[in-house]
This record gives C-alpha cells, structure tokens and sequence, in this order.
C-alpha cells in the first residue's frame, strides 16, 4: 500500500532534517519550512520517508496511508 | 407537516408552509424583533422527533449547506456526529468576526428563538446533552441572555441543558477548531486535524460546531419539510441565505436573498462602483462589470474563481484607491494570524508589507514578484485557511486593480478620497485576548 507525507504545521519547527534525509520529495522555502511535493511516496523511497519522519525533532512530519483522513482533511472545509 | 405547523393552519393563519417562495424566511414577518409569543404564534414549538437520527433525512431532503461560509452539506456533518454513539455537544457558532458581516448579530437579534430552536433539534439529532450558543461580547447583552434562556426554561422548550460561552475578540474565533479550544479552556487558536471536533472535541466529545444561521434554517425544515426549503434557491443549492451588503454610499445592511439571486438585485451597481468584494476578507474582488453578470451562488461565482462565502457583498465606490484599501485589510488579517504555522507567521506580515509599497507611491519593482512568490508560499500550508483566504483576497486585487498598480509605478494614484472605506476594527488586538473574557 502506498503511504503519503504530510506536515502538522503548527508543530512544525523549521529545523529542516526532513529536507535534508528526503530532498527527493521535500524542499525548504526561503523561511526554512518544508514544502512536499504531494506525490505518493514511491516503494524505493518508503526507508528514507520512515527515517525522515522518525528524525523530526518536533515530530511534526506524518506518514500515512494515501487517501486516507489523515491526508485529505486538511482540504476539507470547516464549518 | 408538524403538529404545531398544522394547528396554526387549523386555526386560519396563513402559515410559512403555505408559500414555500416567500421571504423572508428567517427574520419575522412583522419586522421588529421576535419575541417568544410572536416566534411560537409564528412557528409553534421545535418538533422534537424522539429521539437521535431522526431529523437528519429531512435536512439531508433539504440539501442545507452551512452558512458560516464554506457551505458544507449539514446533513454529512450531523450524521458524523450521531454515528459516534456517545453523548454530543452541539454549539451554535454567532463570533461573527468578519468586519463586513453582520448578519448573524441581525439574526441573533430579530429571531433568536428560531436559532435556539435549532440549536435544540440539532442536539436531539445528534444525541447531545450540551447545547452551547458560542458569540461575541456586545452582539447580544448579557441581559437579554438571561432573559430568552429563563422564557424558553418557562415555556419548557429546551431538552438538552443550555449555556453561552463568550468567543475572544479575534477573527479566528470563530473557525471550528478554535471554538472547540476555547470550550475546553484554551485559546481560540486553529488546531491541527485529525482528530476534527465531530470525532473528538469538547470534552472529548463528538461536536457539531454549525453557524447561527445553519441552526435557524435547520429548526425551519424540522417544521416545513425539506421540500418546502427547496422553495427558494436552485437545484443544486436550495434555499435562502443571509447576506450583509455595503454599498458603495457606504450604507449597509443584513438581508436574507434565495441562492441564485443577481448580485445586480442586492448590490446597487453603476459608474459609481469600481469593484465589488464577494465572500469578504477571504474573498474576492470582481470588477463592478463582471460582478453584474454574477449571482450569488457558488455555482455563478465559481467562474469568476469567487464564491459567496458567509454572503458578504460590498461596494467600493470609484475614487477610492482598490490597492490602499487592500493592503488595510491584509494589515489586518496578517496580525490575526495566530502565528502558529511558520507559512502564514512568515508570509502574510511579508505580503501586507509588500502591498503597503504598493499602495503608495512608485513602489519597488520587485514588488509584484515578490507577492507571487510569497503567496504560492503561503497559500494551503496552514492548519486553517487563514492564510488561504488571505492570499486569494491578495491575488485578486491583483488581477482586479492591474490599472491602477500601472498608475501608481508611474508616481499617481486615481483615488479622489484618502478616507478608509472597508471597514478594519481600530488598532490590532492585544497578545492577551484570545482567551474568553
């Protein structure tokens, strides 16, 4: 089953690790904070987004079944 | 048909039933405010069905979207809620915090019964034992409270056990999530979901969170029917729904238009408008031209990239500066970011800055590059849609005011009056106050 990224933006930090372990899928923009490129995590790159997760010092990267709440509902609307 | 409903027809009256078409539909026919004889004479009692579940295929009938702005199908939410299974709190959502709306304090002030009523009827749908009216300080005095509360206790209209809670004076107040904060003692901030508050949220209890006036149309298709609401409105999105017009005279007013009306038939339009602002602060500009082909349904404005939001429609008149009134707004919704996510704590202070050059005299000319890198930036990375809103109001001024962005690179600017004209509250609101009074 492939899984996607998503970052809690609150708890996030701006340490930037995630960037540095998995630049194949996440930059930094100019204020330090990541910036997923929205992709599912393709097979070959699931260790390297496990460890990236792992890594955040605020845990604030999430990895997740693709189409799941977890990463649709921040497009959801509110009430 | 109701029991109530039927019995006021028995008895000669014609009732909201007989003419599905008719409007108003929320405030009173009479024009003053309700009080609770006139609200029961018009409408009787609330319709208690007897038990969970029971109303959500009658609002569902309905097709009732939620009318704080992001027009969510009711009956999806209120079915979430019940299928949780355990004791629900349900909160009727009055913190009005956009400074051009004012439409839920007119309803809280002509027919607060009928949003009370369906305060009620959406916690015995949803099983809840708690019934929170959540609003800001002043909408309402503390007075007046107290005295509707204690006449519905006397009339024995309400089951679930009632009680108001003060929203923080913050434009955020009133986003779902903050409201459930606040409930449980915290700040009104955003927060992160999942879990959102129908899985888990006052007290760690499933919660419907609806606008005052979803409520009030809610507690009308308990009594006429979902047919009956699909009277007014199109098919796809039926009913009526409350707006909050300025014209550009500057006057404005709270009225209650089916979906689907012209924007031509509520906002006055002519040489004397330049533009118009749909949806509010996290809305769009239109030109006053295209604005006159609109109508106010998501349906109409989705093909201007615009949508009606919680109905807020206003003119600015020509002679005003598009781009200065803009970037007065964006101060202002840059210091109600809640500061929690780095994209909107970095971005918005950097484009309300951005568009303050702007506006002035023969700006940067990096200026707009600037924007456009900073919005892309910002836009779809916070916890809310704070930053989003934010920024589709930043892009379309953009688009909408291009001539007089050319204007001002060549050192003029067309306005004829300096005076501010949407309105933003006096001064920024203090670090302290995002907690409840």
């Amino acid at each position: 089953m492939s899984s996607q990224l998503r970052v809690n933006p609150i708890a996030c930090a701006g340490h930037g690790l995630c960037a540095e372990l998995l630049p194949e899928m996440i930059s930094l923009d100019e204020w330090g904070y990541p910036v997923l490129d929205g992709q599912r995590v393709p097979p070959g790159l699931e260790r390297q987004a496990r460890s990236a997760v792992a890594s955040c010092p605020a845990l604030a990267l999430l990895l997740s079944p693709a189409g799941s709440e977890e990463t649709q509902s921040m497009r959801r609307p509110a009430s | 048909m109701t029991g109530s409903a039927a019995a006021l027809l028995a008895a000669g009256g014609r009732g909201p039933a007989d003419d599905p078409a008719r409007l108003p539909r929320l405030f009173p026919a009479g024009g003053g405010p309700a009080g609770l004889a006139d609200h029961l004479a018009a409408h009787g009692a609330p319709p208690y069905r007897g038990g969970p579940g029971r109303l959500i295929a009658d609002v569902a009938e309905s097709g009732l979207t939620g009318r704080g702005g992001a027009a969510f199908p009711v009956s999806r939410k209120l079915a979430a809620v019940a299928a949780a299974g355990r004791a629900a709190v349900v909160v009727a959502n009055g913190a009005e915090s956009e400074p051009l709306s004012a439409k839920d304090a007119a309803l809280l002030r002509y027919s607060p019964h009928l949003v009370l009523d369906g305060l009620q009827l959406a916690a015995e749908a949803v099983g809840a034992r708690r019934a929170v009216l959540y609003l800001h300080e002043g909408l309402i005095t503390a007075e007046r409270l107290d005295a509707l509360f204690s006449e519905r206790r006397s009339a024995g209209l309400d089951e679930a056990a009632a009680d108001v809670v003060i929203a923080p004076p913050r434009f955020l107040s009133g986003q779902e999530t903050a409201v459930v904060s606040v409930l449980n003692g915290g700040a009104a901030l955003p927060a992160f979901t999942p879990p959102r508050p129908f899985e888990r949220g006052v007290g760690g209890a499933p919660t419907l969170v609806q606008n005052v006036e979803t409520l009030a149309h809610l507690a009308l298709i308990a009594r006429y029917g979902g047919a009956w609401f699909r009277g007014l409105g199109t098919a796809d999105e039926p009913g009526s729904m409350l707006a909050t017009v300025r014209q550009a005279d500057g006057g404005s007013a709270a009225m209650e238009a089916a979906i689907g009306t012209p924007l031509a038939d509520l906002v006055v339009l002519g040489d004397h408008v330049q533009a118009v602002l749909v949806g509010g602060y996290h809305g769009t500009w239109l030109p006053a031209s295209r604005a006159g082909s609109l109508a106010l349904s998501n349906a109409s404005l989705r093909s201007a990239g615009a949508s009606p939001g919680a109905g807020v429609l206003a003119a600015l008149p020509a002679g005003r500066c598009g781009l200065a009134e803009t970037a007065r707004v964006v101060r202002y919704l840059a210091l109600e970011s809640a500061g929690q996510c780095g994209p909107c704590l970095n971005g918005l202070p950097r484009i309300a800055a951005a568009l303050a050059d702007l506006a002035g005299s023969r700006p940067g000319s990096r200026v707009i590059a600037d924007l456009d890198r900073w919005a892309g930036q910002t836009e779809a990375r916070g916890a809310c849609h704070h930053p989003d809103g934010t920024v589709r109001f930043v892009r379309s001024a953009l688009r909408v005011f291009a001539a007089e962005i050319r204007c001002h690179r060549q050192g003029r600017c067309t306005a004829t009056s300096g005076q501010p004209f949407l309105p933003v509250p006096a001064g920024p609101a203090g670090d302290d106050d995002w907690r409840r009074p």
